[in-house]
């Protein structure tokens, strides 16, 4: 009981079905769909957690049990030692919750939407303005204009200031890069940076691989499961294969050239490239190298392959969970 | 309270800012009560009419004369064989005829409308009677005049006036039939309805399917909070809707208030409670604006002006339909206003429908308590 305390989040065996889901992307749209199966993990207080899941995963399903808005089917969640179900009062006091979709006012200009988000956690933007000038700072000259007027980012940006000025404890985000551009989600990320040294805990979903290492540790999320919970250094270091970056001319059947090639364990296309891996070469002459790589594939009659050895990314890590 | 106030002030800037809301919400019932009150009106007035009369007596023109004399009544024109009505008919140039034969006046009218049709041939009838009533009546003093003369013209006189017993008509509460008495109530039920249960749902859908409400949730303040803000606007604004509409009533289509004002204010805020209460209802059961419309104007409006006796009589209906209006607020409000409003009656006669005003709105209060959803399902 004490230890759960001392965390921000602690949740245990966490499940949630729902009965029916429309238009499920497998296509077993029949029967019970578990959103979330059985999660079990624990947030540090003042890190920055990272979800991290492709659409469907359950990420928000997830956020929405933590902030009391959901009651899981079993299991339990426990934010900063409140109990999401029998302590919801509570919770709601002191987290800040961004959805994933936007949800501000339309109609009300960016002030009024500010006022009536600080006023609602009875608080006012003048006594926790430093937490968000940095943020608002952006907003503040537009600050009489419509929020549906706003860009994707400035929208963002708004939502991340009203869901911030009651000083929230433990601050949800779900997808708040999803739809911004690339500036804006460096921006965004950036102050989340800044928060955090102001002793906010974060818990952020995304479905970009690439946000993983701003994140302090992070879960990989598929199905309503974590396949993974650890920091983004330690998952890519329990990699323990190689990994290689192949290109050629004609790239779609070199994917399945490279299926057939000796050694290679699995392969995927990534961006520009195939990632394709392979045991660790320990001595043996059977190892695979990006020389013996390259030759077998020119063997096959492929041209123009250029093979890399290259250093796996949290994505490299996903994908190869997701092959197992 | 002071969050309770800024949530108040918001709803107020979502209706406002919106001009179409707006428009609707203080417009419409002023274009309700001009539209029903002149337009729509199952009054008649200046039908065409043709007639066929071969004799061209003094009897017929005079009957003629009287017709035309009346506002219901225009003479199209004289025809010649009584062949020619259908012709007439067929062109839509008249949609009523009179065939005078031997001992007998002929009322044709077109059936496509029954409605029209048997409120024309009862005026005609009306007219066609006390003419003849008139008529004895004028004979009776013309042989008075000429008593001299001898005992027969008024033996005769008397017979005829005996002759034909003509019940006399009088409407109580709205003795020149006009059609805004009964209008006039049935619009403000259904107005109040609309702004009150529709706008309501509606408002509280909005937030749900915006995402809003799932932010509200995650906040100190009391979701209960949250919808009674949403009220305080619609209350407000059918409070003003109940004023135009009394003042207009009374101004414009010149229907007085004949009974207590208090007690018929009254009763519209017991109304507006009732309906602001189903709204509530309506959105704790959907999530999308448009099915909360749907609801409310299906199962609301709709047998709101089917089954509450504005538009036709309840006691000609089906039974079963009958019976299903005795759920509808709205009927007991229209009857009630009625009551008050045309035909002056206190308190102690409209007990039976305000007990079950009273009764429709515990209800509607404990089933929205027991639906009303601190999450999201």
């Amino acid at each position: 009981m004490e230890e759960s305390n001392s965390k921000a989040i602690s949740v245990k065996a966490l499940a949630k079905n729902f009965g029916k889901v429309m238009g499920g992307g497998d296509g077993s749209g029949s029967g019970a769909v578990a959103a979330v199966a059985g999660i079990s993990f624990e947030v540090e207080r003042g890190e920055i957690f990272g979800v991290i899941g492709p659409d469907g995963a359950g990420k928000t399903t997830l956020f929405r049990i933590l902030t009391t808005l959901l009651l899981p089917d079993s299991g339990e969640a426990k934010v900063m030692g409140y109990d999401t179900v029998k302590d919801y009062r509570e919770i709601r006091k002191i987290v800040g919750y961004m959805p994933g979709k936007f949800s501000l006012y339309q109609d009300l200009t960016v002030e009024e939407n500010l006022k009536i988000f600080a006023t609602l956690f009875n608080t006012t933007i003048e006594e926790n303005y430093h937490l968000i000038k940095d943020i608002y700072g952006h907003l503040e000259p537009f600050k009489k204009r419509r929020a549906g007027a706003l860009s994707g980012g400035m929208k963002q940006k708004l939502a991340l200031s009203c869901a911030l000025i009651h000083k929230p404890e433990v601050l949800f985000l779900d997808e708040p890069t999803t739809g911004i551009d690339p500036v804006s989600r460096k921006e965004l990320w950036e102050m989340l940076g800044r928060l955090k040294k102001q002793g906010i805990t974060i818990v952020v979903s995304t479905p970009y691989m690439d946000e993983a290492s701003l994140c302090d540790r992070i879960a990989l999320m598929q199905e309503g499961k974590f396949l993974m919970c650890d920091r983004p250094q330690a998952i890519i270091d329990s990699f323990g294969k190689n990994l290689f970056s192949v290109k050629g001319d004609n790239m779609g059947a070199l994917l399945d050239g490279l299926r057939e090639a000796k050694g290679v364990l699995s392969c995927f296309a990534f961006g520009d490239s195939h990632h394709i891996t392979a045991e660790k070469d320990n001595g043996t002459s059977s190892a695979v190298t990006a020389a013996s790589l390259k030759a077998e594939l020119e063997r096959a009659g492929f041209e123009g392959v250029e093979v890399t050895k290259t250093e796996p990314s949290v994505e490299d890590c996903f994908m190869e969970l997701l092959s197992k | 309270m002071r969050s309770f106030r800024i949530f108040v002030q918001k709803e107020f800037f979502h209706i406002m800012r919106d001009r179409w809301t707006t428009l609707i919400l203080l417009v419409l019932p002023i274009l309700m009560i001009i539209l029903f009150g002149f337009g729509i009106t199952t009054e008649i007035r200046n039908t065409k009419f043709a007639v066929y009369d071969p004799s061209g007596d003094y009897t017929t023109r005079g009957i003629v004369n009287k017709l035309e004399s009346s506002e219901y009544f225009t003479l199209e024109r004289y025809i010649d064989s009584e062949d020619e009505i259908e012709r007439l008919f067929r062109r839509g140039e008249t949609g009523f005829a009179i065939v005078f034969g031997d001992n007998r006046i002929l009322l044709i009218a077109d059936g496509t409308d029954p409605n029209t049709a048997s409120v024309l041939t009862n005026y005609a009838t009306a007219l066609i009677n006390s003419y003849l009533q008139e008529s004895a009546v004028r004979q009776v003093g013309g042989g008075a005049a000429t008593d001299v003369a001898g005992d027969p013209p008024v033996a005769s006189a008397t017979a005829a006036a005996h002759r034909t017993i003509t019940p006399e008509i009088r409407l109580l509460y709205n003795p020149s039939l006009k059609s805004a008495y009964n209008i006039v109530p049935g619009i403000m039920g259904m107005i109040l309805m609309l702004i009150c249960a529709m706008m309501t749902s509606v408002s509280i859908a909005r937030e749900k399917e915006l995402g809003t409400m799932e932010v509200l949730l995650v906040s100190p303040m009391k979701p209960f909070l949250i919808i009674l803000s949403k009220i305080v606007p619609y209350f407000t604004i059918s409070v003003i809707n109940y004023i135009t509409i009394l003042l207009l009533s009374v101004f414009v289509l010149k229907v007085p208030i004949a009974g207590s004002l208090i007690l018929l204010s009254g009763l519209s805020l017991l109304f507006i409670f009732v309906s602001l209460l189903l709204g509530i209802l309506i959105s704790s059961v959907v999530d999308k604006q448009i099915t909360a419309l749907l609801i409310s104007g299906m199962m609301l409006m709709m047998p709101a002006v089917f089954l509450s006796g504005l538009m036709f009589p309840i006691e000609s209906m089906p039974e079963v339909l009958q019976w299903l209006s005795h759920i509808l607020p709205v009927k007991w409000f229209i009857i009630a206003v009625r009551s008050v409003m045309v035909k002056g009656l206190g308190i102690s006669s409209i007990l039976q429908e305000v007990s079950i005003l009273i009764g429709m709105g515990i209800i509607i209060l404990i089933i929205s308590i027991k639906k009303f959803k601190y999450r999201l399902e």
